[in-house]
């Protein structure tokens, strides 16, 4: 095998008044012609400055400090823009995190490609190797995909005329950031098995990062860990995965979700919420024209019982986060009963709701998005009880046992939501939630946004909190080893309905939809069951 | 805050149009001090040119000082522009919250009679007002108010509309606080920055519709203020150019300054923007 791409010590700085002072720190690595290489670390590792430092796409104000790059055979560093631009695309190429912005809207696909290789000369081949390359990453009726805008097309096939455009001049190495990050599990799948597949058939060198390890189980030869921009362990997939040997690879494997089931007490038929025939569906047009109606929700049935978590999981657009928001009323179903404790919930007004207000209350999933910017975060969990009546002092003295409770420091009542970190805001959401003492906790996604050691901090205190407080709760995901975890029973849910409901070990040992059945095919890595480590002092 | 001011100062335009502002203000307070009496009274023999008989700007057909109409029309022109724009924001908050926050029918309705004022070209709007209602500072800040609310209106709905999905908005409906709670406490403190920015420029354009008013006559007759200047100078400015030219100026300059000020507002509070444009570090 030819070494492709060689890293030694390279060292990026970072702009004065950053958390450290090097985005990377004395990184080296090597990647081989026909071999994967999964750079693994956790948001802000240092990851994607490393490869946009391959790719001489470094932004303004981050220097190179020392170090040198080779490839194929050629130092990369002092370059001039012009000779990088020549290896750009032709020898080396990449693909980008977020499908739906990395096209250009305005042109047609087809066109976009051709344009990849007009600009190195090969426009003239554009003709007959665009529909090869479409066809060649596996989109179907290539010929009629070339002339659609990238609007007419899903994520999961913008994804794949990315990489259709990244192949377009056969280059040795590809570069992939978070190719799937923003995809549903079974599109993930999809994409994960076509890179494998292009990537045999070509024997290019792939760079592929990413934050996920199922991920890394699914496709990765070689594995390199980073850590605050340092790579702190290197080796064959089998052997990171397996046997780790960092303090900090092993924290961050030992974080993987398990997905086993952990033991429960028995719980009783004492429906807290019931759900029947719930019914949403949103029309768009307007006073003329004709209406087109999108069923968000139909004929959703489901009982929760007390002290039970029953987790809502599907992909994208499926309904769940529309389901979970009727039980709140944040979304107006037209159809159907929601019985609290017996009560319908659903003819009631604004006024009739606010007593259950106290009872039924909702974790958010996007930890920056969901607190107030402008309100301190003693205010923020207060003003519910202070809503409802509760004296000021007391309700801040029952935020201050509160903020104990979800392991945060008492100083954090006066200071800002943007002094936190992401898993420290979730906190803070979890608390304003509890703050007011309901009964049933609907979590929508509370732990989606999150690095996988902070995840599994705020999936332990949600378990410690459900079993102290005697919490029902609803939990939406679309992550099936977190649901596994934390859920009693499972309900699937696909474009709107209630597809298979039944206790966990059911759903996941035995399931009965073909639906379930693709989802569970597609979790990343499910070959690979994350070993129990011993723990590290 | 500091870190609001680092950002502003960062803009030395903005700077430049603060010190200005700070200046005309100036002006207007001392006004009645720098030159006491009447502006309307006569200073001195009429038709004196600039720096002729103790006349820093000259004097015009009657002989008044120009220099002390400028001062004296300072304190209309910033007057009516600060209170027009008030009363501007109160119109254009209100209609704009209900409709972003409300949406649907609420919206519709609103939006239609915001885009009922737009289509009525502005400015022969604030005429026909003035005129009707006789030309007073009342009427005349009313009339600037009526035609300069539709912008507001547009920011603050499409700003509430975004907010208004977004989690810690929907946290306060589960919390079961009050619509107007919602509002007032969570969405309208994060949609200010675009409406302080949009107020200062509101400023600048009202200080030159007054000016217009009353340059064609239909002034304040009681009020001193540099669009009248402009006015009563324009039929001798072959003889006289300093009774316009000087008024000119100081509407000139004022508005530039607003709109310095209000483009480094708009920096100071979307820095990310600002840098994105390539400003200078």
């Amino acid at each position: 095998m030819t070494r492709l791409l060689t890293v030694e010590n390279l060292t990026v700085g970072l702009p004065a008044g950053a958390d450290r002072p090097h985005a990377v720190e004395d990184v080296s690595l090597h990647l081989d012609a026909g071999e994967i290489l999964c750079v693994v670390g956790e948001s802000g590792s240092g990851k994607s400055i490393t490869a946009n430092t391959v790719m001489g796409l470094l932004p303004k104000g981050l220097p190179v400090k020392g170090g040198a790059i080779t490839f194929e055979g050629e130092p990369l560093l002092g370059l001039s823009a012009e000779a990088m631009r020549s290896r750009r695309g032709r020898r080396m190429a990449m693909v980008f995190q977020e499908p739906m912005t990395a096209l250009n809207p305005l042109m047609k696909v087809g066109d976009q490609i051709a344009e990849a290789l007009a600009v190195h000369g090969k426009g003239a081949e554009a003709k007959a190797r665009v529909p090869e390359l479409l066809a060649a990453v596996n989109l179907p009726d290539p010929a009629a995909i070339a002339r659609m805008h990238p609007f007419r097309l899903s994520g999961g096939q913008r994804q794949r005329v990315m990489i259709a455009m990244a192949l377009a001049l056969e280059p040795a190495l590809l570069i992939a950031d978070e190719p799937t990050t923003a995809l549903d599990v079974t599109t993930q799948a999809q994409i994960l098995r076509l890179i494998r597949e292009i990537q045999q058939r070509r024997g290019m060198g792939v760079m592929f990062i990413t934050h996920d390890f199922g991920v890394v189980a699914e496709i990765a030869d070689r594995v390199a860990v980073m850590q605050r921009g340092r790579i702190v362990e290197q080796g064959t997939a089998s052997e990171v995965l397996n046997a780790p040997r960092h303090p900090y690879t092993r924290t961050l494997i030992s974080a993987v979700p398990h997905g086993r089931a952990s033991d429960r007490a028995a719980i009783g038929p004492e429906p807290v919420l019931a759900m029947k025939g719930v019914t949403k569906t949103y029309q768009r047009g307007g006073w003329f024209g004709a209406r087109a109606v999108v069923k968000a929700v139909h004929d959703a049935d489901f009982t929760l019982n007390k002290g039970e978590t029953l987790g809502l999981v599907g992909e994208s657009g499926s309904g769940k986060s529309t389901l979970a928001r009727c039980v709140v009323r944040l979304v107006e179903p037209e159809q159907g009963e929601i019985l609290f404790h017996g009560a319908n919930l659903r003819p009631l007004s604004r006024q009739g709701w606010l007593p259950y207000r106290k009872r039924i209350q909702m974790v958010f999933q996007d930890p920056y998005a969901s607190l107030n910017p402008r309100r301190k975060v003693g205010d923020a969990i207060t003003e519910g009880p202070v809503t409802h009546g509760v004296s000021p002092a007391e309700a801040r003295q029952r935020a201050l046992e509160l903020l104990r409770l979800v392991k945060l420091d008492p100083s954090a009542m006066d200071r800002y939501p943007h002094e936190f970190s992401g898993g420290q805001r979730q906190r803070i959401g979890l608390a304003r939630a509890l703050a007011m003492q309901p009964e049933l906790l609907i979590a929508d996604e509370p732990v989606s946004a999150l690095d996988v050691s902070v995840q599994a901090q705020v999936l332990d205190l949600l378990a410690e909190i459900r079993q102290r407080l005697g919490l029902t709760m609803l939990f939406i995901t679309h992550d099936l080893r977190v649901a596994a975890q934390i859920c009693d029973r499972i309900a699937v849910m696909q474009r709107g309905a209630i597809v298979e409901l039944g206790p966990t070990a059911e759903v996941f040992g035995a399931p009965k939809h073909p639906y379930t059945r693709s989802l569970l095919d597609s979790i990343p890595g499910r070959g690979w069951t994350p070993p129990e480590l011993a723990e590290i002092s | 805050m500091r870190g609001f001011w680092r950002n502003f100062c960062r803009n030395r335009g903005a700077v430049v149009g603060l010190v200005i502002l700070l200046l005309v203000i100036a002006t207007a307070i001392a006004a009645p001090w720098l030159y006491p009496g009447s502006p309307w009274d006569m200073a001195g023999m009429p038709f004196a040119p600039p720096g002729e008989m103790g006349m820093m700007l000259g004097t015009d057909s009657l002989g008044r000082d120009v220099a002390a109409g400028i001062a004296h029309g300072a304190r209309v022109s910033l007057l009516v522009g600060a209170v027009s724009t008030v009363v501007a924001l109160v119109i254009g908050i209100g209609l704009g919250a209900i409709a972003g926050y409300l949406g649907g029918l609420a919206d519709d309705l609103v939006m239609r009679f915001t885009e009922f004022f737009q289509t009525i070209p502005s400015f022969v709007l604030a005429i026909l007002l003035v005129a009707i209602f006789t030309p007073t500072i009342g009427s005349i800040v009313f009339a600037i108010a009526v035609v300069s609310w539709p912008p507001v209106a547009r920011v603050v709905r499409a700003e509430f509309l975004s907010l208004r999905s977004r989690e810690f908005v929907q946290a306060s409906e589960v919390l079961g606080k009050s619509r107007i709670s919602i509002v007032f406490g969570d969405i309208l403190p994060n949609a200010l920055s675009p409406i302080v920015v949009l107020s200062s420029l509101m400023v600048a354009s009202a200080i030159l519709l007054e000016s217009a008013l009353s340059f064609l006559g239909l002034g304040d007759p009681n009020m001193m203020s540099w669009g009248f200047l402009i006015g009563s100078g324009r039929s001798v400015i072959r003889m006289a150019w300093w009774m316009s030219v000087f008024p000119g100026i100081a509407i000139f300059l004022t508005v530039l300054s607003l709109n310095l000020v209000g483009e480094g507002l708009s920096d100071a509070l979307n820095p990310r923007l600002a840098r994105n444009r390539g400003g200078k570090a």
